[in-house]
């Protein structure tokens, strides 16, 4: 038997206009861009995950660093530590990636591109939504979102290992163009992390009197304009991140040869 | 130089109806409303718009425009082509009283189920103090000119007519973030946003920034930073232990 709720009457009573949207504008535009960037991104991260030309010295590979076991070279061991030792076997990717991937799994701006663009909840502003149903992040395992500030925490010392390494390359003399391409990768995503909205949170944005916390009020300032540019630093990270770990790639095996790569 | 232009726009009353094609002289410097009280004074006398300030201040004549929520008295004739046909519908969200005029007691509800201002009880009114800083942030929040467009355009709500009662929308999720930020009000805000007013339904997706009039940014001042703080109260077990440990007020 049909059951007749309330809902479905007040849903009547809108106006009845059974297309899915009125806007004429190139709407699916955006998210059909954020798709094939963050499938493109998915598939390189994959692949390198598995590709074993990691490192040429002075350069690792943002997408295996830090290498943490025996099975790393000398040269690509973070402080030339081995914690993991002989047991891990893997490639070191899959030890780390978790945390940056982690954090961009969980950050605020992703989380529109991707329930935009790939659970189309919604796919655009005014645009309806093909789900029946729709309970956001209020259980799991949506819920699990809130883990957010925990990867940030962790995505800290990832940035500032990529940064090491970065400066590392850059000591090494002579300094190539690798060198100056890990460095912008870096910055990138230092712009990129600390611009997050729970980086903002946590200098400032949780107190109710910034006067009597001027420092941190400074602090929260600096983070807020960093996180204006939030989507912008998270597009210009991705990619920094997949052409810096491409190019160390194809330098180490040999397809980028030219002095002083 | 005016033109004819191609407008559909939707009659009818309680929710059924139709559009309806008019064409309709607009001239230079006009907007989307002129063209419609145009429309009532030569072809629809019995069209129902609401309109007040036609000035951007008033947040009447919130309607869709193209599909898009839009002011009717913001939305310039020149944004469009000439050949273009402009459709007008009643925003989606509410129930249509007539033609462009819709019901949105939903939002007066959901005002009335947020306590009030609430300062400390040794405060009297004339005492608070305040700095410029501390009062600024939720400043920004006080621009709303209540069109309701951002509530129209939440997805929430406007897919979901069941999440309705469980929902306040971003207008008043942003009311509740400015409580929580007010230097002198002490009432419990993030717990109840989180489970009475449901905080958690919202995915940001930024529909309710992309369409606000005033260019509050609603989910990056409001919903995100309320969002923290709920995180504070309720998730993350290292603040329970901070304020364990330094006894500090949660």
């Amino acid at each position: 038997m049909t059951q007749t709720t309330a809902e479905s009457a007040a849903r009547k009573q809108r106006a009845q206009i059974r297309v899915r949207t009125l806007r004429t504008d190139r709407w699916w535009l955006a998210p059909a861009f954020t798709f094939a960037g963050l499938l493109l991104f998915l598939i390189y991260g994959f692949w390198a995950i598995f590709d074993k030309s990691y490192f040429v010295d002075p350069y690792i590979a943002p997408f295996s660093s830090p290498c943490l076991a025996t099975s790393c070279p000398e040269g690509a061991r973070l402080f030339g530590l081995a914690p993991f030792g002989d047991w891990y076997t893997l490639p070191p990717g899959i030890l780390i990636l978790g945390l940056p991937g982690g954090f961009r799994l969980t950050c605020y701006y992703y989380r529109k591109a991707y329930y935009r663009s790939f659970w189309l909840s919604p796919p655009a502003c005014a645009v309806a939504e093909p789900h029946g149903k729709y309970t956001g992040e209020t259980r799991l395992p949506l819920i699990l979102q809130n883990i957010h500030r925990y990867f940030f925490y962790l995505a800290i010392v990832i940035g500032l290992i990529l940064t090491y390494d970065a400066v590392l390359a850059l000591v090494h003399k002579p300094a190539g163009l690798g060198s100056w391409i890990l460095l912008a990768n870096a910055a990138l995503i230092l712009c990129y992390t600390f611009g997050c909205h729970s980086c903002r949170h946590i200098t400032a944005g949780r107190l109710n009197h910034f006067s009597r916390h001027p420092l941190r009020y400074k602090a929260w300032t600096l983070v807020s304009k960093l996180n204006a540019r939030h989507q912008q630093f998270a597009w210009a990270s991705l990619f920094s991140v997949m052409i810096a770990d491409l190019y160390v790639r194809l330098v180490a095996k040999g397809v980028i040869n030219f002095p002083f790569a | 130089m005016g033109y004819k232009a191609k407008f559909r726009i939707w009659r009818g009353e309680g929710g059924e109806g139709r559009l309806e094609d008019f064409t309709v002289e607009v001239n230079e410097g006009e907007v989307v409303l002129d063209v419609i009280h145009r429309l009532q004074a030569t072809q629809a006398p019995d069209l129902a718009v609401r309109w007040n300030c036609k000035a951007g201040k008033c947040g009447s004549c919130s309607m869709e425009i193209n599909g898009k929520p839009r002011l009717g008295c913001m939305t310039r004739m020149s944004t469009f082509e000439e050949s273009e046909t402009i459709t007008v519908t009643p925003l989606r969200t509410f129930p249509v009283i007539k033609d462009l005029v819709t019901d949105v007691s939903f939002n007066y509800q959901k005002a009335r189920e947020i306590p009030s201002f609430t300062p400390p009880a040794d405060v009297k009114p004339g005492e608070y103090r305040m700095q410029q800083v501390d009062v600024e942030r939720s400043q920004e929040f006080r621009k709303c000119i209540e069109c309701f467009m951002c509530q129209n355009v939440c997805h929430v709500i406007r897919d979901h007519e069941e999440n309705k009662p469980n929902f306040a929308g971003p207008r008043y999720l942003m009311r509740i973030a400015e409580l929580d930020m007010h230097p002198y009000d002490v009432a419990e805000r993030k717990e109840s946003a989180q489970e009475e007013h449901g905080l958690g339904y919202c995915n940001i997706t930024k529909c309710c920034t992309e369409v606000c009039p005033e260019h509050i940014k609603i989910t990056d001042n409001a919903l995100i930073p309320m969002k923290e703080r709920v995180v504070d109260r309720k998730y993350d077990p290292l603040v329970w232990l901070g304020s364990k440990i330094f006894k500090r007020q949660r």
